[in-house]
């Protein structure tokens, strides 16, 4: 049931991404360009994704767990710092350079565009890197975090 | 460049989908919707990182432009580039930036801003920021 519900969150996600536009990287790059085509389709994107989140989240998170799971996974960090920064800093130029961020690249991959079969293995790529150097500065800081 | 229409009603409906989307989520398996986090626990390590519910979600993404089509009709219509080259820079720096950061433009920008988290905010305009500055750089300064 709970798996039922993931692929079907992942189908309704994607079919926002395809209706809205924000799976066109020419859209998301147009939106990004301010001084010249801009298209500002993806600020109506992002207001009315916030606007039910915001209401739906309000409700939900009255609750004393989901309905399906032990508990809310809720993040627990707090700090802004540099990794944070430089991290969405990084993102955001990746972003740029393709239109690409990473829900559209994965609903793009059965259209099996060239850039998108690129894209996808070195987005992947760099998880995996970004995950090895965490863990590795994770276990020189605590070398018991690294037991677990 | 490919020159796109401004289309406020679609994209208001898609993105009203986006956040029933994670609204569903939340009430049901308690999960934040960040496609770069759950795209992040398809890797190892997978201590408490649920892999296939997260593969379950990534398969109904992947399942969405066929049923897009099937349903209207139409194929999906996208302009993506083929410039190898650049296409693996940018897709080893939001790999890189989202898992760094912490989260996309789903975990950030909707979910986490939805729950009022700074993080996000600053993640948001962070990324935002330099989104606007190299499409700029891109097709102002270097040409394109």
């Amino acid at each position: 049931m709970r798996h039922a519900v993931n692929f079907l969150v992942g189908l309704i996600f994607g079919l926002g991404l395809l209706i809205s536009g924000m799976a066109n990287p020419a859209k998301v790059q147009n939106f990004l360009d301010l001084a010249g085509s801009f298209d500002p389709s993806l600020i109506f994107v992002m207001a009315s994704a916030l606007a039910v989140t915001f209401v739906g989240y309000r409700l939900v998170l009255r609750r004393e767990r989901p309905v399906l799971a032990e508990r809310f996974y809720l993040p627990s960090a707090s700090i802004i710092d540099g990794r944070l920064i430089l991290g969405a800093a990084m993102f955001g130029v990746g972003w740029g350079l393709s239109g690409f961020c990473p829900g559209p690249a994965i609903v793009s991959l059965p259209l099996l565009a060239n850039g998108t079969l690129i894209f996808v293995p070195a987005m992947l790529a760099g998880i995996g890197v970004a995950r090895l150097r965490m863990q590795g500065k994770a276990s020189r800081a605590d070398p018991v975090a690294q037991a677990e | 460049m490919t020159v796109t229409e401004f289309t406020p009603f679609a994209s208001s409906l898609g993105g009203a989908l986006i956040g029933v989307a994670a609204v569903m989520l939340m009430t049901l398996n308690g999960r934040i919707a960040g496609i770069s986090g759950i795209v992040g626990r398809l890797l190892p390590p997978y201590a408490g990182a649920d892999p296939v519910g997260a593969a379950c979600i990534v398969l109904g993404l992947i399942a969405s432009p066929l049923l897009y089509q099937a349903a209207t009709g139409a194929p999906v219509v996208q302009t993506v580039s083929d410039q190898g080259g650049l296409m693996a820079v940018a897709g080893l720096l939001v790999g890189f930036g989202t898992a760094t950061g912490g989260g996309c433009t789903s975990g950030h920008g909707v979910c986490g801003i939805a729950r009022l988290s700074p993080r996000s905010v600053v993640a948001t305009v962070t990324f935002m920021a330099t989104g606007f500055a190299t499409v700029g750089l891109m097709r102002h300064v270097i040409g394109g």
